[in-house]
């Protein structure tokens, strides 16, 4: 994913001279090509996350599109204030781009797990959320919120995941893509874990259960009409999110179906416990630990959905 | 009645301490001696230094001033009123229900605000985006900013110190109201900033300190900037929290409390009329 972003947005950065990609010092062997080709919109702010988001926020006040790169963790909630204050209320057009989303540093220890920054940018007014699903989601939310005018939080897992979507998407900030239909249950999920859950989907069909697999890559807006519709079609809903399941997908879900009306719908969320992993290890040895992988998921739902019966 | 660029200076600077004097005390506001301490600086820059245009607030090519200490709003204020940005009645308004002149600087809702403080460290980050966008463009317009000293505490600050000479935005200056006293006491015994000039000095800034209410000095030294090419320029001014009235001069205690009753009338009568 993060190779997409990056290639999607040299592309975008070579027709539009106002795009501006600013890196808090990281991006070894990635950024270099931005750097040496477009050295007017490249900038290395340094390991000082708070002055590169409020300049991102001036430099996008004088007319300029502005990308901020780092580590999960970083220029998020390092600068949280800085993107509330700065960013979001000037309506600044600055993009906050993350990579490592979730575990994708799980070896690398706690402060490198991004568990919480959903749940905390989610509560900043006026900032769009976006984590796509796969590489092909990634190029398309990188277009779409280059075109989109103002703050914007882009999630991105880190390079080599597979490509989920084999057919052409249509890809709309603010619209869950259905990326399987099924009757049975919606599963819901946000991100990386779009593998995830079209596996387990699988699974559980070869199981007797369909399942709906919606691929909720915006998180803020969230497409409530899409979740209005799983819980009149489909009989149990579930998030799936590498994430608190605090804040993040899993509690924006439970809020449009806890005040809709009429609707009583069984409803697991699915994701990281809200506390700091006692675990250390691969992305794929965390998500294990903590019961997000395919097996794990599928058994969840599987459970779930006998709840109902 | 004269237009501010005719008007001397000081009498600028006389006119922004009488509206901030009767603001706070018709709002029964804080932060009054805050206001008094840059009331100075600020006359200076809009009667004599910033190209700005209060009928075109958002004209592209304007000079950019942001105040970064925000709580001395009510002194921006006085001057943006008195330069036309709005009608000088609307000062009455001050952090009244319902104002468009809140406690702390904020570009929605007041005409000649560029960017909106409050939390403390954010201006001067904020600016050097502008300076870089304006240098990368080849603008020639440039980026002021007024820091408080108890704004130096907030390392946000010196991320930026270290920013700004790197990549040479000599079309940035900044001005530090240099007035001693911060929230619960003296700068020196809270968290003592001195030698504050040799610490922006050490960082790559162009620095000098002068009186901060010496309104020539301040011309001088702003009308002179890039004081060196290729370097930002810092001005540390020494000022004096309370500036004009007796007995608010040096005192923590006007940080909070807005002059009452007799109070007003005695600073009223020491700032003098125009």
């Amino acid at each position: 994913m993060r190779n997409a972003f990056l290639d999607t947005l040299f592309e975008l950065a070579q027709q539009d001279s106002r795009i501006v990609f600013i890196t808090g010092d990281l991006g070894y062997r990635v950024v270099e090509k931005f750097m040496e080709q477009r050295p007017l919109q490249f900038l290395n702010a340094g390991v000082a996350e708070q002055n590169m988001t409020s300049l991102a926020a001036g430099m996008a006040l004088s007319g300029k599109i502005v990308f901020t790169y780092s580590i999960g963790n970083f220029p998020t909630m390092r600068c949280l204030e800085q993107i509330r204050n700065d960013v979001c209320y000037h309506e600044a057009n600055v993009k906050i781009v993350t990579v490592g989303g979730g575990f994708a540093y799980g070896p690398m220890g706690v402060t490198h797990h991004a568990i919480e920054d959903l749940a905390v940018m989610r509560a900043i007014p006026g900032l769009t959320i976006v984590a796509p699903g796969d590489p092909v989601e990634a190029r398309a939310a990188t277009r779409a919120i280059t075109a989109l005018a103002g703050p914007c939080y882009l999630r991105l897992g880190k390079a080599g995941e597979p490509t989920v979507h084999t057919n052409p998407i249509d890809f709309q900030l603010g619209k869950a893509i259905r990326f399987r239909e099924g009757k049975d249950l919606t599963l819901i999920c946000t991100g990386g874990m779009l593998q995830t859950a079209a596996k387990a989907a699988e699974r559980l069909a070869g199981q007797g259960l369909q399942t709906r697999v919606l691929s909720m890559h915006t998180l803020k807006p969230l497409d409530e009409a899409a979740v209005l519709a799983a819980a009149r079609e489909t009989a149990c809903i579930a998030t799936l999110e590498e994430h608190s399941i605090n804040g993040g997908l899993g509690s924006a879900v439970a809020e449009v179906l806890a005040e809709a009306a009429g609707i009583k719908v069984p409803f697991k969320r699915l994701g990281m416990p809200p506390i700091f992993s006692p675990h250390i290890g691969s992305q794929e040895y965390m998500l294990q630990q903590h019961g997000l992988n395919e097996e794990s998921v599928s058994n969840a739902l599987k459970t779930l959905c006998q709840q109902r019966r | 009645m004269k237009t501010i660029k005719e008007l001397p200076v000081a009498d600028f600077a006389r006119r922004i301490r009488r509206h901030v004097i009767v603001m706070a005390n018709r709002a029964n506001a804080s932060h009054i001696a805050s206001c008094l301490s840059v009331a100075d600086i600020l006359a200076v820059l809009y009667g004599r230094i910033l190209r700005v245009d209060p009928q075109l607030p958002r004209w592209p090519d304007r000079d950019r001033f942001i105040l970064s200490k925000g709580h001395g709003c009510a002194a921006l204020y006085a001057a943006l009123a008195e330069c036309g940005f709005f009608p000088l009645q609307t000062l009455e308004t001050y952090y009244q229900n319902g104002t468009i002149l809140p406690g702390h600087t904020t570009h929605k809702f007041t005409p000649g605000v560029e960017a909106s403080t409050g939390s403390l460290g954010h201006g001067l980050p904020m600016g050097i985006g502008m300076a870089l966008a304006a240098k990368r463009d080849g603008k020639a317009h440039r980026v002021f900013v007024v820091l408080s000293d108890g704004e130096c505490d907030e390392g946000s600050n010196w991320e930026a110190a270290l920013f700004a000479p790197h990549h040479k935005l000599d079309n940035l200056t900044i001005i530090v109201d240099y007035n001693k006293i911060q929230s619960l006491g003296n700068v020196k015994d809270v968290l003592d900033l001195d030698p504050l000039a040799d610490k922006w000095r050490a960082f790559g800034w162009a620095t000098q300190e002068l009186d901060g209410h010496d309104v020539a000095k301040l011309e001088k030294a702003l009308s002179g900037v890039p004081e060196r090419p290729g370097r930002p320029t810092c001005i540390v001014a020494h000022t004096i929290k309370g500036k004009g009235v007796s007995f608010m001069e040096n005192k923590l205690q006007y940080h909070y409390t807005p002059p009452r009753g007799e109070e007003l009338t005695r600073a009223l009568a020491e700032v003098g009329d125009v």
